[in-house]
């Protein structure tokens, strides 16, 4: 006998998969709410086991009220199918689950460009380094850049100089005027402006170095990261020694269960794919509702509103109003900082015949550039058939915003929503177990 | 208390919650696998479980996500003492 089918399914812990499983519980809804990880809270409120984490009060206040939710930890929804009763969600190492609509919650990651040396040890994701630190309280390195774009730059590199780690410089490859130099003109939520400028105070007190206008263009070592190269905007170029390299250039979305359910996606401002919503987190397939930076990067507040009103939404409640203002207005911001913050224009140029793009199958710039010069690849999925690219254990998710646009550009454009979905789409979502194939 | 594991034979601490590669990363270690193709050494990249760089033998099982997998007392990584 098959089990009722829960009335909602909610993928993701985040502060966007607890805003919603949180109100539709309280709408008297029937939640399961499933999780890769094993602790909830998503990247931000990222925890040690026992410990506290940033905001924690909204994180209890929360928590308290997932009584009567159903809660799956530590599971991947590697397949999701539709039929007449709703969804159906397939786990590994777990049964599956039945549900009549889903909240797709799932987050995103670093974005990443290849850098020649990123694949030495010591280089790793800024948001790895940060979940690290959280999660673990230790960083692997002594003598730490970071380097990228964007305000997350910031607090990694505050952590890291809290957790006794040297923090030799910080590379911002853009200007910063909008959002830092100038908190008080900032759109329309000045608490994360607010947030830049503390941390900019706290990087001051520490005597961090903080370069604007100033890229990363190498990372050299043998068998480990030795030092790094940095290039400011007047073309001076400088080499810094370090032992760990934070690089970040801003977060992309996780898309493959939207566009497994068929939902539509766009690019956004800053040049990544992201999930397609109307102003009350539905997308545009049927009973799916997304929420998060899945709809676009806007960190954990908007996650947070954007999850409490989709479950609104589907609650049919007429109480959403606020939260529909709330959301547009962290959305506009939103937008305003991914417009600031932007991969450098000339980035590709970093690039040398030998600089490893794909480094799961360990694909190399040159291979990219013959698929497209000498055998005729002219977008994404052609580089993709020929060189290889983001056919690994990764599935794309390293490599393949910097795919895209490597196809793009040695095709004289730039990328297209649908460069950028041939690296979004994968099915299974996530590599799945011969036994988890088996038994479902 | 503190968990004990090896790692390639030689002893490496972990504290109860750490995972796999947060008590490799603690004690020193950096790296624990080369690539197939050439052969470089790879660690912790994205340290959210999405990149796989990190795969380690646990108790002789292979490709096993350490940023990911909790460590114990006892285990036995990296492939050298698979036996
Ligand atoms: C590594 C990392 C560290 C970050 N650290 C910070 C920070 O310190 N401060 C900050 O302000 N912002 C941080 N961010 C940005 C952060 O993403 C957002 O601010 C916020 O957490 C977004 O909330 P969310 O609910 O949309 O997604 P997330 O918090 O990312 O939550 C999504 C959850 O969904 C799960 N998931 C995804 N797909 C599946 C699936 N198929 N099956 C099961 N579970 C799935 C993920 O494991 C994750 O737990 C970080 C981002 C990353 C990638
Ligand atoms: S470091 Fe990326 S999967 Fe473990």
């Amino acid at each position: 006998m098959t089990p009722e089918p829960h009335d909602v399914a909610v993928v993701g812990a985040g502060p966007a998969g607890l805003g919603a499983a949180a109100e539709a519980a309280g709408a008297g809804l029937d939640v399961v709410l499933i999780d890769a990880g094993q602790r909830p809270g998503g990247q931000y409120w990222r925890h040690a086991e026992g410990g506290r984490g940033q905001h924690w009060k909204a994180y209890e206040g929360l928590s308290r009220r997932l009584g009567q939710v159903r809660r799956i930890p530590g599971t991947q929804v590697w397949l999701i199918t539709r039929d007449q009763e709703g969804f159906t969600l397939r786990l590994t190492g777990h049964d599956p689950v039945t549900a009549r609509a889903v909240i797709l919650c799932p987050g995103g990651y670093d974005r990443q460009l290849p850098i020649p040396g990123w694949d030495l040890p010591g280089v790793m994701a800024a948001g790895g380094v940060q979940a690290l630190l959280k999660e673990h309280g230790t960083a692997p390195g002594r003598r730490a850049v970071v380097a990228g774009t964007g305000p997350f730059l910031l607090p990694v590199a505050v952590a890291l100089a809290r957790a006794g780690v040297a923090v030799a410089a910080v590379a911002e490859a853009n200007p910063v005027t909008g959002w830092l130099r100038d908190p008080f003109g900032a759109l329309a939520a000045p608490s994360k402006s607010v947030e830049a400028v503390r941390y900019a105070a706290a990087m001051t007190a520490r005597r961090v170095l903080y370069r604007t206008r100033t890229v990363i263009t190498e990372i050299v070592g043998d068998g480990r990261a030795e030092a790094v190269r940095l290039r400011r905007a007047d073309g001076t170029q400088e080499e810094i020694a370090a032992d760990l390299v934070a690089l970040g250039w801003g977060f992309t979305p996780s898309l493959e269960l939207p566009i497994m359910l068929g939902a539509e996606t766009r690019l956004d401002e800053d040049g990544s794919l992201v999930a397609v919503v109307d102003g009350s987190q539905r997308s545009t397939a049927d009973g799916v509702y997304i929420a998060g930076e899945a709809t676009g990067v806007g960190g954990a507040a908007l996650a947070l509103a954007e999850g409490r009103l989709a479950a609104l939404t589907l609650a049919g409640s007429g109480k959403t109003a606020r939260l529909r203002r709330a959301v547009r207005r962290g959305r506009r911001f939103a937008a305003a900082m991914r417009r600031a913050c932007p991969v450098p224009a000339e980035w590709t140029a970093w690039l040398t015949e030998s600089t490893v793009v794909c480094r799961c199958e360990e694909v190399p710039y040159g291979e990219l550039r013959r698929a497209c010069h000498d055998l005729g690849a002219d977008d994404a999925r052609a580089v993709k058939m020929l060189a290889r690219p983001g056919m690994g254990w990764c599935q794309g998710r390293m490599c393949g915003f910097a795919t895209a646009a490597i196809a793009a550009r040695l095709n004289g454009r730039v990328a297209t929503a649908d460069d950028l979905r041939a690296f979004a789409a994968r099915v299974p979502a996530f590599p799945v177990a011969l036994e988890d194939l088996a038994e479902n | 208390m503190t968990y004990t594991m090896t790692f390639e034979g030689r002893p490496v601490r972990a504290e109860p919650g750490q995972s796999v590669a947060a008590a490799l990363v603690a004690s020193g270690v950096v790296s624990w696998r080369v690539t197939r193709g050439q052969g470089r050494p790879r660690g912790l990249f994205c340290g959210i479980g999405l990149c796989h760089d990190c795969l380690i033998t646990i108790d002789g099982v292979p490709d096993q996500r350490a940023c990911v997998v909790p460590a114990r007392d006892g285990m036995r990584l990296g492939d050298r003492d698979d036996a």
